[in-house]
């Protein structure tokens, strides 16, 4: 099975997992998100990049349908989780987010220890019989997430006392500790040192083995770091979206060169 | 604004660099308006410790007293025969009376204090609670019939005061209740041992007494009263007030409708509680036809008044926390009562206990809803018996209490009402006490 999967992604067809249509999201009257199309691969990082206020982030949180939460945003088209319309009456948002993680800006771990953060998640959907399994679901979590070597011996202690960057990585934790199987990243590294971000990178590129990664992100370089493909929003279009490569290299758009090249944005 | 006022970049023009040593006239201007806004803080601040100075030791002063109370002690001999006469008299408490004077005089002959005062006007010195005291204790103790028993009688609220300094010879001069010669008597009687001032307590757990017995009343029974009352508040007043605002403000869509109660949320907290009492009266009493002057009247009232204030320190804690946490709940697939009652509510706690402990001491000092509903009964007799009595049972409150005593003409009251407040205020430091060390277990630092 091993060998097949390396086949197929030798040969670039990978199973598409979140696909995208004709994507509006109003706020009240605003139109912030016009006509999106994309199609996200499984096992593969996907970067969305542009200027601030590009609806990028706004796109993200309509994937696992954070934009619920506020009440004068609408969004409208479709949104296809391994074919299944996400925003289907029947769909329930609470089940929905269990498999599609997400990991935000600034790190948010609960006032709780450690171990309760990581626990949390597979607490409240029942993944654990008992105390052991749930040890087990968050020691593997926390190795996931890189933290374990640092946290082991201090799973009781509040998670807040942790540094930013160990703070970020236990959110990681928490995000995998219920199995999704996307991963929504809101600019996970803005408010890190440059050490911690590559933690947090070259944890990106881990987690790709196992899930699709869809991360938004400000610095272009990481962009080009730990992506395979990268949309480019701006003004709340999706200007173009391809491999990571070409897009750093070769864009179809001006626009997208532009921004590249540090000419606007 | 014209360049004259801004001295600072104008330096520069005369061709002199300004040195940082020594401080521009706008600077010093600002400085001195920072010197004087704190002298003005701490101004304010030393007024307000003086008033309170003050206020404690008006109040300690005025209300330390009525926790001591004078007593005469006689031992009297319970004969049978002169028991069994005293019951089958009409006026059963005129022959017990008899006894307690005829004991006093025996006492005075005994110890050498002479007196020309017939036994009636000797008796004065006693409060006229005394033949009941004797009869109850005969009552309920049958078989003590025959011994002799050590009596703890007050003396009369003159003497008490006589005492305390509260009255002197020259006050008494025109008083029917007691004469200067009395109070000579009284010096002899304390120099033997019969008069003597001790800790009263049954101030603090007694009843009120009639107009004409200070000596004998005490706020213990108002104090359950209010327990009561604060029982039915805080059982409505916390879960109603809590569910309400998580609901406004985690669940509620935005909307006019909800506008419109969040308004008016606001304007109830400002309504004045005798508006609370008459709305008490109207619905609970002639409408439900709950009992008059009882405590869960007063609570129901209370909580109608306390619930705004609820509400709005509830909104205000639970807006405090900041929405990170619940995003960072939703994203791993909380539902949104899971996000609020794991997670919202643990951290707005400390707030809600804080407001719902200002709504408590607030319905805890609450008179004038309580007039309305009759909750400033005279109530003569003693304890509720249980708890459903303590509810259904006329009593009174202790603020209804002290505002009854204050407005009763003898001055022994005017002590009794001070005296009270010291209760109250303990009563509400205990409350507080409480609050705090539940404040501290929910803390959580971030």
């Amino acid at each position: 099975m091993d060998d097949q999967r390396l086949t197929e992604r030798s040969v670039d067809q990978k199973e598409i997992k979140i696909s995208a249509k004709n994507v509006q999201v109003y706020y009240g009257e605003t139109h912030a998100i016009k006509d999106v199309d994309v199609e996200i691969e499984d096992n593969t990082v996907t970067a969305f990049i542009g200027p601030s206020g590009c609806g990028k982030s706004t796109f993200l949180r309509c994937l696992n349908r954070m934009n619920d939460t506020i009440d004068i945003a609408r969004v409208e088209g479709t949104i296809l989780l391994d074919g299944e319309d996400i925003y289907d009456k029947r769909v329930d948002p609470v089940q929905l987010r269990a498999k599609v993680g997400m990991v935000f800006q600034k790190p948010n771990p609960f006032p709780k220890s450690i171990y309760d953060n990581v626990a949390y998640g597979p607490r409240i959907h029942g993944m654990a019989k008992n105390r052991a399994e749930l040890d087990e679901i968050v020691e593997k979590s926390l190795r996931r997430a890189a933290l374990w070597d640092e946290a082991k011996d201090r799973l009781q202690a509040p998670g807040t006392g942790l540094s930013g960057g160990q703070q970020q990585r236990l959110c990681i934790a928490r995000a995998v500790a219920t199995e999704p199987e996307v991963l929504l990243m809101d600019e996970p590294c803005s408010a890190l040192d440059p050490i911690a971000t590559g933690q947090v990178e070259e944890l990106i590129d881990e987690l790709r083995t196992n899930y699709s990664v869809v991360i938004v992100t400000h610095s272009m370089q990481q962009a080009a770091r730990v992506s395979q493909k990268t949309a480019f929003f701006h003004l709340g279009n999706l200007v173009e979206f391809d491999e990571t490569g070409k897009i750093f290299t070769n864009p179809e758009d001006s626009r997208t060169e532009s921004y590249i090249s540090g000419r606007i944005g | 604004m014209s360049d004259a006022s801004i001295p600072g970049p104008a330096a520069p023009a005369t061709g002199k660099k300004s040195s940082l040593l020594e401080l521009d006239a706008r600077t010093k201007r600002r400085n001195a308006a920072e010197t004087r806004f704190k002298a003005y803080g701490i101004v304010a601040i030393l007024i307000g410790l003086c008033f309170l100075v003050a206020l404690l030791v008006a109040i300690v002063r005025n209300g330390a007293p009525a926790f001591t109370q004078t007593f005469v002690t006689l031992d009297i001999e319970l004969e049978a025969e002169a028991i069994e006469a005293a019951e089958a008299s009409v006026v059963k408490t005129s022959q017990y009376r008899d006894m307690i004077r005829a004991e006093l005089m025996g006492r005075m002959a005994a110890e050498g204090i002479e007196t020309d005062m017939d036994a009636n006007t000797l008796g004065q010195i006693l409060s006229s609670s005394e033949a009941g005291q004797m009869r109850d204790f005969v009552l309920e103790n049958p078989d003590r019939i025959g011994e002799t028993v050590t009596f703890n009688f007050l003396a009369s609220s003159r003497v008490d005061g006589y005492s305390k300094g509260r009255v002197t010879r020259e006050s008494l001069e025109r008083d029917p209740n007691l004469s200067p010669a009395h109070l000579d008597l009284v010096d002899q009687l304390e120099e033997a041992g019969i008069i003597e001032r001790t800790f009263n307590w049954s101030f603090v757990f007694g009843a009120d007494a009639s107009d004409s017995r200070p000596e004998q009343a005490g706020i213990g029974v108002a104090m359950i009263g209010s327990f009561f009352m604060m029982l039915v508040v805080l059982a409505l007043a916390l879960p109603i007030g809590v569910a309400a605002s998580i609901y406004l403000e985690e669940f509620a869509p935005q909307n006019r409708f909800t506008d419109f109660i969040e308004v008016n949320i606001s304007n109830l907290a400002a309504v004045p509680s005798i508006v609370f009492g008459i709305l008490g009266l109207a619905v609970f009493i002639q409408l439900v036809g709950l009992p008059q002057s009882a405590p869960i009247v007063g609570g129901l009232t209370l909580t109608l008044m306390t619930l705004p204030t609820i509400v709005i320190s509830t909104r205000a804690s639970l807006k405090a926390v900041p929405p990170s946490i619940r995003a960072a709940a939703l994203g791993v697939g909380a539902s949104k009562m899971q996000s609020v009652f794991h997670h919202v509510l643990p951290l707005a706690l400390p707030g809600i206990l804080t407001g719902t402990i200002i709504g408590l001491a607030q319905a805890l000092g609450e008179t004038a809803p309580l007039l309305l509903i009759g909750m400033v009964g005279f109530i003569a007799s003693n304890y509720p018996e249980g708890v459903a009595s303590g509810f259904l049972d006329p009593n009174s409150a202790m603020p209804a209490q002290i505002y009854e005593w204050a407005k009763r003409a003898d001055p022994a009251f005017y002590e009794r009402a001070w005296g009270g407040i010291i209760i109250l205020l303990l009563f509400l430091m205990t409350m507080n006490l409480i609050a705090i060390l539940l404040r501290r277990r929910f803390e959580r630092r971030w």
